[in-house]
This record gives C-alpha cells, structure tokens and sequence, in this order.
C-alpha cells in the first residue's frame, strides 16, 4: 500500500490560525481597573480583577468573603457608598458568586442582589450579562 | 373607540401621543411618505403593507410582494418617491409607482447572509444596506447599465451590521454593529457625486474610509443617528448604555449607562436632545451637554393612564399571595402605551434639528406618534434644549 513518505507535519497546523473571517477578540490585557475608594469592599475588588483564572478565584473568594461579614443592617450603606462603576462591578461579583454556591453563599448574595438591584436598576444585570471583560 | 377599519385609535392626553393597533404581530420595520399620509411597514412575514390615512382611519392601499424572506428594513425617499426594501432573502428592491401599482427592481447586493438595514441617502441617489455578512453595501443606479451597482465596504466589520444613518453631506455613513462598535464610514461613490467639502469627522474621504470608530460600551450597537448638523453622532448598545461622540480634531465621545433593558432605537431631536426607546416600551429623553461632553438622563416620556388606585382588598391580597407568592399590590400590567418593546422610531416633522412630532412601532403591532410640545407640556421637569 501507499507508504507515508512525506513529512505528515502538516496535521499539527493549526488551520484555524489562518482563517482570515476568524474572530480575534480585542481585550486590552492586565489592566487594572480603576475604582472609587470608599467603602472596604470596594478597595478589594479594586485591587485584585485581572484576566489569570487563579487570581480571578482568589479575587471571588476574597470578595465573597467580605460580603459574608457585612452585617444585613450595613449593606445598604454600603451600596450606596459606590458609584455607577462600582455598582456594576459589584454585581459582576455577585453573579459570579452565584455561579458556585456555597453553604450560605446565595442567601448572602441574594440580600446584596436586591439592594444593588434597587441602585442600579435591571441596566446594571444587562451589564453583567454583556460585559465583554469578565470577573 | 373602534372604527370602520377595525383599528383601534386610542387619543390620550390632548394628543400628547396617539396610539394605532395595526396589528397583533410585531411590526417589523415602517417607513413615511414625504406628506405622512402613507406610511409602509413590514407585518411580520415577506410583504411590504402601504397603508393610507383616511381621517382618523388607515386603510391598506397596496401589498408589496416580492421578497422570500421576512423584510428587515424599508426606506421611503422623500423626493423620488421610491421605496427601497431589503430582506432575510438576501435581496433588495427598489419599488417605484407606476401608475396605481409599485413595481420592483431587484438590486444585487452580493451578500450570503440576511439584509438587515437599508437606507436612502439624503440626495436619494445612493442606499446602503447593512447584513450579516459582515459588511455594508452601497448601491448606486448605473446609468449606462440601466440598474443598480453595489460597492462593498468590509474592512473592519467583524459581525453584522445592525443599523445604518447617514451624514447630511451625502457621504459619510454612520454604521452599529454586532462587533460592539459604532463606525462612521465615508460612502462616496465618484460616479454618482463630487468629491465631499471637509467635516468635523475629517478631510479625506476614499471609499471605505473609518473616519470614527467607537471604544467605551459594550454589546451590539442596536440604533446609531447623526444629528442635524451631521457633528454628532449617537448610538445605544445592549449594554443598556446610550453614547454620543462629537466629530472634532479627536473625536469626543460622552456615554449615559442607563438603569432600564437595552434601548434598540435612538433618534436626535434637536442638536442636544436625543430621544431613544426599546425593549422598556416607553421612549426616553436624553441631553447631551457638549461643554462638559456629558449625556444626562432627560425624563421618560410616556404619560401614563390616570387609572384610579383603589386599595387592595383582602380577598385581593391573598389571591396575589397565592398566584404570584408577594402582597405587593403593584400590578405586572406595563403601564406604557406600547404593550412590547418598541423597535423603531422615525421622525415624522420637523427634521432632526427642531423635531415636532415622531412616531415609534414595536413588537406590540402598533404604532404611536408623539407629540413633542404637548410632551413637554405634560411632563414637569422635561425640558428639551
């Protein structure tokens, strides 16, 4: 039969790399966004967004936790300390907490959703939703 | 009341707005004669209905069939009085009346995705239509052919283009995309025109030139307009934000995020107020400050029904306890005029510097003209500069 005397180098081209209708998505790497710098949460949230998973979990955990240790009473006030941004990133974080429930992870959040609903209105939810950078 | 024709007129508020159902599909795209007495719009399927204003009636007056696919954009020229058409077939027409009929000319616009916008340029000698395929057309008639020509503009689209408008020089092109961007692109076409005086967006216009490419919102850019005097540009993404940028040595741009569900369409009604609507059902009024190149939220402008608030009885409140598991006595009964997502809006006198009336359609079927003194009138706190 035919024996395969030419290189076969060809099958680790990544074709798709030469497709010139191929999407390049153009996200401007590494930067760190800029925030106000009230309340606690927001100067964590601030510090840490980046686009490498490890710090992004990191980032998540931290953030969670500091929700967790308001107290209900406190996280209106600290909604309101943040501006348009700040509300929108929150509720980034806050979906992204949703996405992996803990033991009392969703009740926490759902309080924090609603009042951060109520500053940022469903605009705020479309944001999270079509954001192009994500948390 | 429910007249003769079967449509339902609804006049509210000393005509502030007038309502007309005309249909219970969505209305997919409309377009106004010169005079708007006739106004064409697609039900939701592959025709073009004209209908004619009869008193307080519409009646339908001609069926346009050619398309095989539902129409996307329609466009009505005010002084040649043709009406271009473009569709999820791949194809546009441009319809001239003949006598008492419209009659089709097939443009071949070269695409291998659905049409989605069209529209006439201010000298009516040129459209542009804007599909799936990742770029625009922008078709002119051949004399010496006898039909009509397209040139592709392609370079940057990256997706498909959602809305179109164009500069009152004839020329440049303004462009929304589902690459998130907002593009302003020079149209000319030596055949058909000289070459264009400078403006705020630049001097040098070839073919295809991106005189203006938008960075700062998000989501597809579902409406884009120029204002009057083709300075500024405004567009609104489905990242709820509405942005206006000002043409100028570097392009200014100023964007609004907005509280409400994503707007689909925005219009400029005087060289600082732009008036958007989309999926809240109720059109919105924004400022654009150029001295501090700020946009301000305006006001909303739907006067909403002065329906009584009666207090909820006990039997009430349990009902909505079990059905809907709140006490919360706030009806889900959208209070605005339009019952579904408003998903175009036209202006219908006054142009794009003084605009004194305009009209918006929606998923609802139906049509609302506003009125913009009596709005302002109406609303306290409204105040359009």
């Amino acid at each position: 039969m035919s024996k395969n005397t030419v290189s076969d180098r060809f099958r680790k081209v990544d074709v798709d790399e030469y497709d010139e209708n191929k999407f390049v998505d153009e996200e401007e790497g590494g930067e760190n966004q800029l925030g106000p710098d009230e309340a606690e949460v927001d100067s964590l949230i601030r510090q840490y967004p980046s686009l490498f998973t490890r710090q992004h979990d990191r980032a998540e955990g931290l953030v969670l936790k500091v929700l967790s240790s308001f107290k209900s009473t406190d996280i209106e006030k600290g909604v309101q300390s943040l501006d348009k941004n700040g509300v929108d990133l929150l509720m980034k974080y806050i979906y992204k907490g949703f996405e992996q429930p803990s033991e009392n992870s969703s009740a926490v959040l759902l309080q924090w959703h609603e009042k951060a609903l109520s500053a940022g209105g469903v605009g705020c939810i479309v944001r999270v939703l079509t954001a192009r950078k994500t948390v | 009341m429910i007249d003769s024709g079967g449509v339902l007129c609804v006049f509210l508020e000393e005509a502030a707005m007038s309502y007309h159902s005309f249909l219970l599909e969505p209305i997919s795209c409309h377009a106004w004669n010169k005079d708007r007495t006739q106004i064409a719009l697609c039900p939701n399927n592959h025709e073009v209905h004209i209908y004619k204003k009869d008193g307080n009636n519409w009646s339908k007056i001609h069926v346009l069939k050619e398309h095989n696919g539902q129409v996307t954009g329609i466009d009505w020229a005010p002084e040649s009085n043709r009406i271009v058409t473009c569709g999820t077939d791949r194809n546009a027409y441009v319809w001239t009346l003949k006598g008492d009929a419209w009659k089709p000319t097939l443009v071949i616009l070269r695409i291998n995705r659905a049409a989605r916008c069209v529209k006439w340029s201010p000298k009516e000698n040129k459209f542009a239509v804007g599909s799936g395929s990742r770029l625009i057309s922008v078709c002119y008639f051949e004399k010496d052919n006898d039909w009509w020509v397209c040139k592709h503009i392609k370079k940057p689209i990256r997706s498909t283009i959602l809305c179109l408008d164009w500069h009152p020089n004839n020329v440049l092109l303004a462009a929304g995309s589902c690459d998130f961007k907002c593009r302003i692109f020079s149209a000319y076409i030596k055949e058909v025109e000289e070459k264009p005086a400078p403006t705020a967006w630049g001097s040098k216009m070839p073919f295809g030139e991106v005189m203006f490419e938008s960075t700062g919102t998000a989501g597809w850019v579902h409406g884009v307009c120029f204002s009057d005097s083709g300075n500024r540009v405004a567009w609104a993404s489905h990242d709820s934000t509405v942005a206006v940028a000002e043409g100028g040595k570097t392009a200014v741009c100023a964007s609004l995020t907005s509280e409400t569900l994503p707007l689909l369409c925005v219009t400029f009604i005087t060289e600082n107020s732009l008036v958007a609507a989309g999926h809240d059902c109720y059109p919105v009024l924004f400022v654009y400050d150029s001295n501090k190149a700020a946009l301000s939220f305006g006001g909303k402008l739907d006067v909403p029904k002065q329906s009584a608030q009666k207090g909820m009885t006990a039997r009430e409140r349990f009902q909505n306890l079990d059905k809907k598991a709140t006490t919360d006595s706030k009806e889900a009964v959208l209070e605005s005029v339009h019952k579904n997502s408003i998903s175009q809006i036209s202006i219908l006198n006054g142009g794009k510097a003084q605009c004194a009336k305009f009209c918006t359609t929606g998923m609802d079927g139906g049509m609302t003209i506003w009125d913009v003194k009596t709005l302002e009138s109406a609303m306290k706190d409204l105040k359009i500069v």
